[in-house]
């Protein structure tokens, strides 16, 4: 019964989250995050499910309570419980016709014969996918085992093993025969169904009938979906079954489907004119169809949105107001040169870590309408020494080189030589003065990239010599004897997958295969604080644009977000169904990008711990994310060497870039956003126009039904190829005057 | 079992299961071993797709044990130890039976212990910057290649270059030739090779000391002969080291004692050597070469010996660039060489003899231009590329015939007069048939006004170019210098060599009578450049030769009738495979150009009686008090040790 109980505490944890945020708007910087984070924190997945509206899986969940309290008598809870959560006697029976077919399915069945233990277990099992709690897996440990075996026990009632065949070949022979416009769509379903009906036959012991099922109609799948069919045909037993991280995700949420509504009446004319009950009730336990109305999609239309592990994202997945224009630069004194002063401030938009800035549309010049509330989110207020800099970088900014198709940016590449031990990593400070490197050693490596050398501080008890009152005391702290052109840290036990500098260029973040997050002072070159709550790698982690805030995301599926005084995530992002392979703050801070193993985008709102966003489309893992410096858009490359081009505002993707034949490990726009650098395995860099790639207009009707049109014109937005040395490049980075600098290890192996 | 190896996984049989359950002490049925067999082989997939995500992670391609550890870690599974090396560990099969295992050599610690090639610890991790693309395109530096000095210097790297450097300009003759062969042969010194340039342009420092000017030659060439070494920009500092030996008075060329001649000699072979194998690396070198020697040459100011280098860095370059540039400036370097053989007073005498070396080089030099040019204009139908091969290989062979300092092989030196080119332009064709400033006639003319008999004696192996001469009057000649109008009758003797008319008892005029016969027209076409192919032009020569007023020809005309048949002992077979053999600069064809010379070693007993015959005449041209066997030498001897 820990489902029933989970449902509860959702519903608590709603409650809590709302004055939560409301204290965030209010707060200062350092009290708001403060306020954040105990609860937050504490009800763990409850801040990102409470971000989910009422929708029907919550809607099951309460339904299936009170069925269970009624068989139970207990009636006044009944009551009560009616009472609170808003339901209706005639919901209570009637089933909403949001179009779910799962929930049709309860429902029927919550209606006939089958006994209320089994129709609780489908239905905990369905609000858990609804509400996407992926966090079962991994973070709660012994907790999920019951979980498990009810999602795998819905395999249970089977039909006759041999006949499974028969009910695929004859569905297939249907979707073949019907017209072309509907075949497309139809073909979506072979997918998800020859999974699950194999699954099926193993769970039941059927294994030699899996082995020809799988053989028969394996050949039958897309391509993209090969690295899955793999894992599924070592798969023969049913013991095997229970630890399969990726067949449990397969349960644990449904796979969406997009169909037209006449496809969809096609298909279920067909189904229940055959009896076909084996296929049908799959359906309406695993498979989530959308349906719309409307043109069906053509083939190349469902193509690149398909290829991600549950499918589709559901278009109001997509549908949540994303803020996603830039915070307004506070007004800095500058003494610079005369010119325009907001022009200056203009130039001077980019903060430190993401001058990002939007040269497309100078409506942002005083606040952007898309713009989240200027303390949305609490940001730490401005240090001198960051205004200094940030005059530093206006001043850099405006000797900035313009870049476009004619003319391209130089580009310079850091080469790590003799990284015997292996680069994993590689980061790159907002001002270029400082590369440090992530190795498969557990070390990181720093160095100074400008004649300056990398000092310490000195030891405490030299510090209390020193004139407190001079002039350049800043200077005086710093021991010149440890100056050196590169230092190590030491402190993980792991490769370090993932580094990050903080804007403000005091502090680094590393991540690391051992677990922890750790933060580095680069004043003294110690550790300061290892942050331990991904009990898994860590893949990836990047300081917030503003400091202070960090991401982090890894094996364990769950993106952290994390301040760095606190030693405890204020949120924590549930949703993933694979690992989260790559993190990614957006210019204002307010939401953070993760690319994941599933094959999918998601956009998560940094305030409520809700994801806003999820683009599916990709065909493999995701390993870089690049947000567009106006903030309207984010890029991301895959290990199928595609980089995909995704209009947040929209939720739609728009845009392809073809080229690569690797995974592409890094991501970059120009400071001007005219350019995109996108840096890969395969040892090329290639710059993409990304003015004439984003310059596609989207009408309402897209933006309402979200059928894409991709033009297929990557050879007319590459711009050029630039091969390295045998070295892939892992790392790109636009210097403030738009030169790029790539990095990467030369390794001769 | 059979059914499941269709799955093209990795299976581990049910007897490995057994065995390993023996092992340890547990006896298993066969269900029970098939079902563990099943399981181990799904937990190894599952183990190594779990690792292929640590891979990615790592930014890698390779799949390491390492990666495969920590996701057998992560699955709390004790990770596999002692295959953590980066090389492929090599797997084996047993003769007998169906077993596999992963080799594993004793080592003898012992030998490690005690080895002296200690293994030198990793390079330091670095980060090196380096502009790759300027404005969207690629820099001069080629890309997409492997950075050529991956490492920096280890410290293994320079203790070699000390040594070398130590061996190669210390003390011991011994070590130096180790020292130099490895320079020669060793393939992992490109990061050096700045360090070495660096090293050889120090020849300005050490120009008192032949011995280490000679050294550092050395190097030079053991570095361009170097195969696994790219030269690269080098070339140009190279060069100029090499051309700084060539030309600069050398502080050692005050003492007369010194035979920095020698280091010339030797430093234009290398010159022409570097220009031959990699003059392609750096553009318009050859001009620049050119240029400088030009400029030398056409400098009064400099010395002699400055102006000896110009010569001979000339003649090695090949007789097209003598032909540009000694021979146009000849008429105007005459009057200044002469005014020093002039004057016979005792405070002159060093730099008379100075003088007689700047004449025998040029006059080899115009030697080899004439043989060179009346061959290539004996064979315009052939030019074309052969053309120019044979103008390569006429100085390949040249240069592959002295490989040392050391005086030519002695085969080769009873030749005399050019063999080498006279026989490599048997088979070459016509060079550059289009830039011909001058005619041979007319060039000869006025060659001839300069040098008199003694350039006669050494033209006449191809006598039927005097024939040709009187067939084109000489006014390409008079155009140019109407002191030369009458060259051709010998009548200018006063523009000879003094000491040809003082010391010699031959008559001025030895060549006047041919250009009274008028030769058939047809002759010039077809005669020359073919000697070996018709005796009865030969014949005719001899009678031309013999009909001459010249004493010492008498002697020297039945020898000379021998003289061109003797030099190709199988006449016929001749042409065809010299056309071959002499080729082109390629390494590969050089090889051949040494068989082809050393082929021809033998016969010197039959070429060695000519030259003696009209050696006794030469001395005078050079230093009469050194030993007349010297001059024998090959054509090129003039510039060999005296």
């Amino acid at each position: 019964m820990a489902a029933v109980q989970d449902g509860q505490v959702e519903s608590d944890a709603e409650k809590e989250t709302k004055p939560d945020a409301s204290n965030d708007v209010a707060g200062n910087s350092s009290g708001g995050a403060r306020s954040m984070s105990p609860n937050a924190a504490s009800s763990a997945s409850g801040a990102a499910k409470a971000a989910a509206p009422t929708g029907p899986g919550e809607q099951q969940t309460l339904l299936a309570v009170l069925q269970f309290l009624k068989r139970s008598k207990l009636l006044e809870s009944v009551d009560i419980l009616r009472r609170e959560a808003g339901l209706s006697d005639e919901l209570d029976e009637s089933q909403t016709n949001d179009g779910a077919a799962a929930g049709s399915g309860a429902g029927s069945q919550g209606e006939g014969s089958v006994d209320a233990a089994s129709l609780l277990r489908r239905v905990s099992v369905g609000g858990a996918a609804a509400t996407n709690i992926a966090a079962t897996t991994t973070s709660k440990g012994a907790e999920d085992q019951p979980d498990v075996s009810i999602v795998l026990s819905a395999y249970s009632q089977q039909g006759d093993p041999a006949l499974y065949q028969v009910y695929y070949s004859g569905l297939k022979n249907f979707i073949e025969s019907v017209l072309d416009c509907h075949r497309a769509e139809l073909s979506q379903l072979f997918y998800p169904l020859f999974v699950h009906m194999y699954l099926e036959l193993v769970y039941n012991n059927h294994e030699h009938e899996a082995k020809v099922f799988f053989e028969k109609f394996s050949g039958d799948q897309e391509c993209y979906y090969r690295d899955d069919l793999r894992v599924l045909s070592g798969l023969t037993k049913k013991e095997h079954m229970k630890g399969n991280e990726t067949l449990l995700d397969f349960r644990t949420s449904k796979f969406v489907l997009r169909i037209s509504r006449d496809s969809y009446q096609l298909l279920k004319r067909h189904l229940q004119e055959r009896q076909n009950n084996q296929i049908w009730l799959i359906i309406q336990e695993h498979l989530y169809i959308d349906i719309f109305d409307g043109m069906p999609r053509s083939k190349s239309q469902i193509d690149s949105m398909s290829g991600s592990l549950a499918g589709e994202a559901r278009r109001e997945a997509n549908k949540a107001k994303v803020y996603y224009g830039l915070l307004k630069e506070p007004e800095i004194e500058v003494p610079l040169d005369d010119e325009d002063d907001e022009a200056e401030n203009e130039e001077g938009k980019p903060k430190k870590k993401k001058p990002k800035k939007d040269n497309l549309g100078s409506k942002n010049k005083k606040q952007d309408p898309n713009a989240p509330q200027q303390n949305r989110i609490p940001l730490p207020e401005l240090k001198d020494s960051d205004k200094l800099d940030k005059i530093m970088s206006m001043k850099e900014a405006t000797k900035k080189i313009r870049l476009g198709p004619d003319t391209l940016p130089s580009i310079c590449f850091y080469t790590f030589l003799n990284a015997y031990q292996g680069l994993t990593s590689v980061d790159v400070t907002d001002d270029s003065s400082l590369i440090a490197g992530g190795f498969a050693d557990s070390t990181v490596r720093v160095w100074s990239v400008t004649p300056k050398k990398l000092r310490k501080v000195k030891s405490a008890a030299d510090l209390n010599l020193i004139d407190k009152e001079a002039d350049d005391v800043l200077e005086r702290i710093m021991d010149e004897k440890t100056a050196s052109e590169s230092k190590i840290l030491y402190g993980h036990s792991g490769p370090v997958y993932g580094i990050s500098f903080s804007p403000d260029r005091n502090y680094l973040l590393s991540s690391s295969e051992d677990g922890t997050v750790r933060l580095w002072s680069l004043q003294t070159f110690t550790c300061l604080v290892g942050y331990k709550g991904h009990n898994y790698p860590v893949w990836d982690t990047q300081f917030s644009p503003y400091g202070y805030y960090f991401v982090s995301g890894g094996h364990d599926r769950i993106a952290r977000l994390w301040a760095t005084d606190h030693y405890q995530p204020l949120r924590m992002f549930a949703g993933h169904l694979a690992d989260i392979t790559c993190t990614h703050f957006h210019p204002n801070s307010n939401y953070v990008a993760t690319g994941s193993a599933d094959r999918t985008v998601r956009l998560w709102d940094v305030l409520n711990g809700n994801c806003v966003r999820i683009f599916s489309g990709h065909k493999g893992p995701i390993h870089s994310l690049a947000f567009s410096p106006n903030g309207k858009y984010v890029a991301s490359g895959a290990t199928d060497g595609r980089v995909l081009l995704w209009d947040i505002g929209h939720g739609l993707m728009i845009g392809e870039l073809k080229g690569h034949t690797d995974t592409v490990y890094a991501l970059k726009f120009s400071r001007d956003g005219e350019i995109l650098a996108s840096g890969s395995m395969d040892g090329t860099v290639r710059l993409w126009d990304a003015l004439k790639a984003f310059d596609v207009e989207t009408d309402d009707f897209t933006a309402a039904t979200g059928h894409i049109h991709l033009p297929d014109n990557s050879q007319e937005l590459l711009l050029g190829t630039y091969m390295t040395k045998s070295t892939p490049v892992i790392h790109l980075h636009f210097t403030r005057r738009n030169l790029l600098l790539a990095a990467g290890g030369y390794n001769s192996q | 079992m059979a059914e499941r190896e269709e799955r093209r996984f990795a299976e581990v049989s049910r007897d490995s299961v057994k065995l390993m359950a023996e092992s340890a002490g547990v006896e298993v049925g066969d269900e029970v071993a098939a079902l563990l067999a099943e399981d181990v082989c799904y937990r190894l997939r599952e183990a190594a797709q779990n690792s292929s995500q640590f891979m990615r992670h790592a930014k890698r391609r390779k799949l390491t044990v390492e990666d495969f550890n920590r996701a057998l870690r992560w699955s709390n599974v004790e990770a596999v130890c002692g295959y953590g090396a980066q090389d492929a560990l090599p797997f084996r099969p047993a003769k007998e039976g169906e077993l596999f295992f992963v080799e594993d050599r004793d080592v003898n610690l012992v030998n490690l212990a005690l080895a002296t090639n200690i293994p030198n610890g990793c390079a330091e991790t670095m980060v090196r910057v380096h502009v790759s693309y300027l404005d969207g395109k690629g820099n001069l530096e080629p890309q997409g290649t492997v950075p050529s000095a991956v490492q920096s210097l280890s410290e293994d790297l320079l203790k070699y270059y000390q040594q070398i450097t130590r061996a190669i300009l210390g003390e011991d003759p011994h070590l130096m030739k180790v020292a130099l062969l490895d320079l020669q042969t060793n393939s992992k010194i490109a990061a050096l090779l700045p360090y070495f340039v660096y090293v050889i342009s120090g020849v300005k420092s050490v120009s008192h000391d032949l011995e280490q000017l000679n050294r550092l030659l050395h190097m030079v060439k053991s570095l361009v002969q170097n195969p696994y070494l790219y030269l690269g920009s080098y070339v140009r500092s190279l060069v100029s080291s090499v051309m700084y030996c060539i030309l600069e008075p050398l502080a050692a060329s005050i003492n007369p004692l010194n035979d920095h001649w020698t280091l010339r000699d030797y430093a234009a072979l290398l010159l022409s050597h570097i220009f031959w194998t990699h003059g392609d690396l750096v553009s318009g070198l050859y001009h620049q070469i050119l240029l400088s020697l030009q400029k030398v040459l056409s400098d009064p100011v400099r010395p002699l010996c400055s102006h000896y280098g110009a010569v001979v860095g000339l003649h090695a370059l090949g007789w097209k660039a003598v032909e540009r540039v000694l021979y146009p400036h000849l008429p105007a370097y005459w009057a200044n060489l002469q005014a020093v053989l002039d004057d016979y007073s005792v405070s002159n005498a060093q730099v008379k003899a100075d003088g007689h070396k700047v004449y025998g080089a040029i006059l080899v030099a115009v030697e080899r231009l004439l043989k060179m040019k009346a061959l290539s204009l004996s064979k315009p139908a052939e030019g074309g590329v052969g053309g120019q091969q044979g103008t390569a290989g006429g100085v390949l062979g040249f240069r592959e015939s002295s490989p040392g300092l050391s005086p030519p092989p002695e085969p080769l030196s009873e030749a005399g007069l050019g063999i080498a080119s006279h026989l490599q332009a048997g088979g070459a064709g016509c060079p550059w048939e289009d830039w011909t400033p001058v005619p041979l006639p007319a060039m000869y003319c006025e060659l001839y006004s300069f040098f008199g008999d003694s350039l006669a004696v050494r033209f006449s192996t191809g006598p039927e170019l005097e024939g040709c001469l009187p067939a084109l009057p000489c006014q390409p000649a008079d155009a140019r210098k109407e002191t030369v109008a009458n060259a051709a009758a010998g009548l200018d003797n006063s523009r000879k060599m003094p000491q040809l008319t003082a010391n010699l008892n031959i008559s001025p005029r030895p060549d006047g009578s041919p250009h009274t016969e008028p030769p058939p027209p047809s002759l010039a076409a077809t005669i020359p450049g073919r000697p070996f192919a018709r005796s009865s032009s030969s014949s005719s020569s001899v009678q031309r030769r013999s009909s001459s007023s010249r004493p010492g020809q008498r002697s020297a005309g039945p020898s000379r009738d021998v003289f061109p048949k003797a030099r190709f002992p199988p006449p016929q077979a001749g042409p065809p495979s010299f056309s071959f053999l002499i080729g082109g600069r390629q390494m590969g064809r050089r090889c051949q150009g040494r068989r082809f010379q050393t082929s021809f070693g033998p016969q010197p007993p039959l070429a060695s009686l000519p030259p003696r015959a009209y050696a006794h005449k030469l001395p005078v041209i050079g230093r009469v008090s050194k030993p007349v066997r010297r001059w024998t030498c090959s054509h090129y001897s003039l510039h060999l040790p005296l």
